[in-house]
């Protein structure tokens, strides 16, 4: 019986990807990017993985339908002369992912009896860190490496973004995000809806601890909410030079560094924690990261530097 | 009560499903990005119907968070060509 | 006393189906992208504040329910925004000057 809506969204998901691939235009596809990636939270929602489609929302329903519709804006006509593949290398293409899909479901329709899982173990230990999501304790007790890693890469994309400045304009400031012309709706939203997005987005970050929720979506809410006043023209973004902003950036790896290292004195080495205070160093560094998340995804939004120092 | 909810629920995705259709046709991105706008306000519609009948108030912040985000796609749909301000003020397209 | 929570909810989750309903056929059928707008933020206002309006007596408790508020709150203000730049952008202008 549940089978059926089960289906309809697979159906739903797989007719909006064809269309995202098959759009003819660039803009048409992204919409159908963001419809993917909002029909992809209903999904997860119904795998009962609430962490993953609150970031499925916030990311794909938010902040990449945003990055991209802009990219669309900046690029002009794409000139498709001789830039179409050749027809052996399509079938290839055709054939590797038609490939990879067959091992997927392969994977998923024959599972391997009994399914190897590291839940229980991970459960198991939960109490120990005192925090009541299992992911969050997964991605800032367990694997706490592989995030402070992701965290630094995430630095990294940026510079990678601020690489593709002019050299004359090394420094300055992001192009304007603002609209052709000013609007009064626009205004009109972007003062009311950033407050009580920082609100919802300190939530989320704070709730992380116990209920699905976290850093990574608290923060994009807080970027989205930065956007939403930059496009409406009522601040502009800052300039790349500047060293509050570049602080900024790089606060939520450093405090992450900083308690990894201090794990040598205070608990049993590279980002362990001492038993009874995980939970407050926890808390202290998802703020910091949530707070430099919040500012590389606005500022990569935003874009490299169109305008010379002042 | 647990099981109209779901039931409401798959019809509103059916119906959400429907307005796809629109994102296929129309003939301009404003219709599409309404397509679009339809199954965030659908999604966020079946989310809390499926919280409301599983008893997981966690989704409640996915509606949440889907409301809170629905316009900016909208807004970024109406953004030209990201300009540099000129001497002047004025916007360089 | 649930009786009656329960058939509110049944009730108002009906009518907000109904509206979702008429305002996805509109969008399907409406000669116009103005007049599709139009159709979509009936389904936007109404179908989706009768539904939290119903779901409100189902909450386990007052944080859930104050939140299904918030959220509606938003989509009524986040959907008047949208439909306002949707039909700037149709419109190819700006607002009147």
């Amino acid at each position: 019986m549940s089978l059926l809506p089960d289906l309809a969204l697979v159906l739903l998901i797989l007719i909006a990807a064809v269309w995202t691939v098959s759009a003819r235009d660039r803009r048409d596809s992204v919409i159908g990017f963001i419809v993917v990636g909002l029909l992809l939270s209903l999904a997860w929602i119904r795998l009962n993985s609430v962490d993953v489609a609150l970031t499925e929302a916030a990311v794909g329903g938010g902040a990449t339908g945003l990055l991209l519709l802009r990219a669309c804006a900046r690029l002009g006509p794409i000139e498709a002369e001789g830039v179409k593949p050749q027809v052996p290398l399509r079938i290839l293409t055709g054939v590797l992912c038609s490939v990879v899909a067959a091992a997927l479901a392969a994977v998923v329709l024959f599972p391997i009896e009994p399914a190897p899982t590291l839940a229980p173990a991970a459960a198991a230990h939960m109490g120990e860190i005192g925090l009541g999501n299992p992911v969050t304790v997964v991605l800032l007790a367990y694997r706490a490496l592989d995030t402070l890693l992701e965290k630094v890469v995430l630095v990294l994309a940026l510079i990678g973004v601020w690489a593709l400045t002019p050299d004359p304009l090394w420094g300055g400031a992001p192009g304007s995000l603002r609209a052709q012309q000013s609007s009064g709706p626009l205004t009109f939203l972007a003062q009311v809806l950033p407050p009580i997005g920082v609100v919802i987005g300190v939530y989320l970050i704070w709730n992380g601890a116990d209920r699905p929720g976290g850093t990574f979506q608290g923060g994009t809410v807080l970027a989205a909410m930065w956007l939403l006043v930059m496009m409406a023209d009522l601040r502009e973004p800052p300039e790349i030079r500047l060293h509050k902003l570049r602080l900024l950036v790089v606060l939520g790896p450093m405090v992450f560094l900083t308690v990894g290292f201090a794990g040598f004195w205070i608990a049993d080495g590279f980002l362990s924690y001492p038993s009874g205070f995980a939970k407050p160093i926890i808390v202290l560094v998802e703020a910091a990261l949530a707070l430099s998340i919040a500012v590389i995804l606005g500022m990569l939004v935003a874009g490299p530097a169109a305008r010379p120092p002042r | 009560m647990v099981e109209f909810l779901y039931v409401t629920a798959a019809i509103l995705l059916l119906l959400t499903g429907l307005g796809l259709a629109r994102m296929l046709w129309g003939p301009s991105p404003a219709d599409r990005m309404m397509a679009a706008q339809l199954v965030g306000t659908g999604g966020g519609a079946i989310a809390l119907l499926i919280a409301t009948a599983s008893g997981t108030t966690a989704i409640i912040d996915i509606a949440l968070v889907l409301a809170l985000l629905a316009a900016f796609a909208a807004v970024a749909l109406s953004l030209g060509e990201p300009g540099t301000k000129q001497q002047d003020g004025s916007p360089n397209s | 006393m649930s009786l009656l929570a329960d058939i509110f909810t049944i009730t108002a989750v009906s009518a907000g189906m109904f509206f979702f309903l008429a305002g996805t056929v509109g969008l399907l059928r409406f000669p116009d992208t103005l007049t599709r707008l139009h159709a979509l933020t009936k389904a936007d206002n109404l179908g989706f504040g009768l539904i939290v309006l119903g779901l409100l007596p189902q909450s386990p408790d007052v944080a859930s329910g104050l939140k299904l508020v918030v959220v509606w709150l938003l989509v009524q203000l986040a959907g008047a925004s949208a439909s306002q730049l949707i039909a700037q952008f149709a419109s190819k202008g700006g607002p009147p000057a």
